[in-house]
């Protein structure tokens, strides 16, 4: 177990370094600069530019700074925004997007598996039909929709609900909503699907013949085997999730990572990509172990 | 002279009609009313796209991009309704704030989304099947590496790589940033496919009923393309039907960041992204494309649930 662990979290070094260097390589094959504009820089302004930012040295000295930064944890400054370290943005957005995350992850995965695991008890019934159709609806329905839809309704109709911004835990409700959407719809379709299979086995068969309550052969028995899909796909969730909150931050202008993201790359500004996404690598690979981890206590079946 | 009697009589030429996996699969889907309600939506929907921006242009003369030389201040309309307020067929979906008709700007959208779903996902398809192929047919280290490689791949961000291939190569010309969408969107859409390929490939080659294919005599190509391929073929339809709508759903997320479809094109993504600014006072320029595309990827959904309940009986979830 502890070496499983620990030979994960090597292997994650080389694995962000993957990343960032891919990053990295498509940002320096790229035509143009982050100081291009519309305007033509005179010669010597640029010249100044290119030593003061080290583009003026070879470009194995220029990778071989970003990675020992990258290993330093130390992203340098942001271009755009002169003169803030990329990790205090990282500082100040992190909270955003991490609340924003884990309440959307938590309401769909309260939602979801209740939902789920109803359908598969009364399997074929009314309930078990109108709860999968609205999962199937909330796979379709782009949260771009969603979300302006409820912002439309919510806010702009009844005037119930802030809009947009950064504010009290009135304006977490909205966002947190659009980006649950789809996840409660997938983990809803997941826990329906691995109860129906759990429930139809032999040793739920024995559980029951031994007499035990039907409450605790649900709780104690079913759902354990039952729910085991959901669990495996929570890390892949995570990284969907990062990518839903960077439409969600944007519809609702939130001053979180995702948004950050969008708008450094608009303004090229390369020190603020390579930290985010070394930063979301690092989180999604960690998250991912914790899955792989979990899964052992969940399943006796897993040996690491 | 008396011919001899044959001893054994050939039986007559008569077809046994065997149910194929097709026309059993075909059955089975017929059952499903849902499935066949997304086929028939997913019909109307790729139909109108193809045929509906020439029949507007023939009936009305508007294009997706023809703006009314009027000089009105106002120039969006809701739906069904004439500039003086009255009902009107000239414009079902309204007008946008250049004055254009959203209907065609719709279906032109649903052209650009459901090409660049389909041709994304025939992308993903040939580096998935390939990939799958090769590692499931060679076995030994060779698999054990390349699927290795599609374990490493399935943990990092993809999303924020083709956001930033997008922002730093996109943006040259209308059709180059399609053809940069259909292959990143291509590129990053193969993983599970490479592994159902490859678990198929590896299950199927050691099985009976090829044993006994090649017991009775038939050749090898006749092996592949009458037992391995539609076996495998199922699973692959399947997943192919499923890609379309995530894929479709990946370019419109892209497209509504502003770094997807281009103008003058549009897709639902982008059109969504132009309806969001003036939701407050129009809000017709945000549900029309949205309400559509939220429609095709729910019949595109039931549809491929369909497909693989048909299709592969064993991944059914009853």
């Amino acid at each position: 177990m502890l070496r499983f662990v620990v030979r994960r979290l090597l292997v994650t070094v080389p694995m962000v370094l993957v990343v960032v260097s891919l990053t990295w390589g498509l940002i320096r094959l790229a035509p143009g600069n982050f100081y291009t504009g519309e305007k033509p820089i005179p010669p010597a302004i640029e010249k100044n530019l290119r030593e003061k930012y080290g583009l003026d040295k070879p470009w194995y000295v220029q990778y071989g700074k970003m990675i020992s930064n990258t290993l330093h944890g130390d992203f340098g400054s942001s271009l755009k925004y002169q003169g803030q370290p990329v990790n205090s943005i990282l500082k100040n957005a992190l909270p955003v997007s991490a609340t924003l995350g884990l309440l959307a992850y938590l309401l769909a995965l309260f939602v979801g598996i209740l939902s789920g695991t109803l359908a598969a008890l009364r399997q074929n019934s009314r309930l078990d039909y109108s709860s999968m159709a609205a999962a199937m609806l909330g796979i379709s329905v782009p949260n771009f929709v969603l979300g302006p839809a409820l912002v439309l309704l919510f806010s702009l109709t009844w005037y119930v609900l802030p809009p947009a911004l950064w504010g009290g835990p009135s304006h977490l409700i909205l966002p947190v909503l659009t980006l649950s959407g789809l996840y409660m719809a997938y983990i809803a379709r997941l826990a329906r699907s691995g109860m129906l299979e759990v429930l139809r086995s032999n040793y739920i068969r024995t559980a029951r013949a031994k007499g035990l309550p039907e409450r605790q052969v649900l709780m104690h028995h079913a759902l354990r085997g039952g729910l085991l899909p959901v669990v495996s796909f929570s890390g892949p969730a995570l990284a969907f999730l990062l990518t839903g909150t960077v439409v969600v931050e944007r519809i609702f202008a939130l001053p979180g990572l995702g948004n950050y993201f969008i708008n450094a790359n608009l303004n090229r500004d390369e020190p603020l990509i390579i930290g985010i996404v070394a930063f979301i690598s690092i989180v999604i690979l960690i998250f991912n172990l914790l899955v792989d981890i979990a899964y052992g206590f969940i399943d006796p079946r897993v040996r690491y | 002279m008396i011919e001899p009697k044959p001893l054994v009589t050939a039986p007559a030429e008569e077809a046994v009609v065997g149910t194929s996996l097709w026309k059993d699969a075909w059955s089975r889907l017929r059952r499903n009313h849902l499935a066949i309600f997304g086929m028939v939506v997913v019909s109307i929907v790729i139909a109108a796209s193809i045929i509906g921006p020439p029949i507007i242009r023939g009936l009305t003369g508007y294009t997706y991009d023809s703006i009314p030389a009027d000089s009105a201040l106002i120039k969006s309309f809701p739906p069904f309704t004439a500039p003086d307020g009255s009902f009107s067929w000239a414009h079902p979906m309204g007008t946008d704030i250049a004055g254009r008709d959203i209907l065609a700007r719709v279906l032109l959208g649903g052209r650009i989304s459901l090409m660049v779903g389909v041709i994304s996902t025939l992308v993903s398809l040939i580096i998935g099947i390939t990939f799958g192929a090769t590692a499931g047919y060679l076995g030994g280290k060779v698999d054990e590496v390349m699927m290795r490689i599609v374990d490493v791949l399935y943990a990092i961000p993809y999303m924020m790589v083709v956001i930033v291939l997008l922002a730093f190569f996109g943006g040259q010309s209308p059709l180059g940033q399609l053809f940069l969408l259909f292959a990143a969107l291509g590129a990053v859409s193969w993983l599970t496919m490479a592994r159902i390929v490859r678990g198929q490939v590896i299950s199927l080659k050691n099985q009976e009923f090829i044993l006994a294919a090649r017991a009775t005599g038939v050749s090898t190509t006749k092996i592949i393309a009458r037992h391995l391929v539609p076996n495998t073929l199922g699973p692959v339809i399947v997943y192919a039907t499923l890609t379309i709508p995530s894929v479709m759903l990946l370019e419109a997320f892209l497209s509504f960041l502003g770094l997807g479809v281009q103008a003058p094109l549009a897709s639902w993504g982008s059109l969504a992204a132009d309806g969001i600014q003036n939701i407050a006072i129009f809000p017709w320029q945000l549900l029309c494309p949205g309400i559509t595309m939220a429609i095709t990827l729910f019949s595109l959904n039931f549809m491929g649930d369909g497909l693989r309940d048909a299709l592969d009986p064993q991944m059914r979830k009853s």
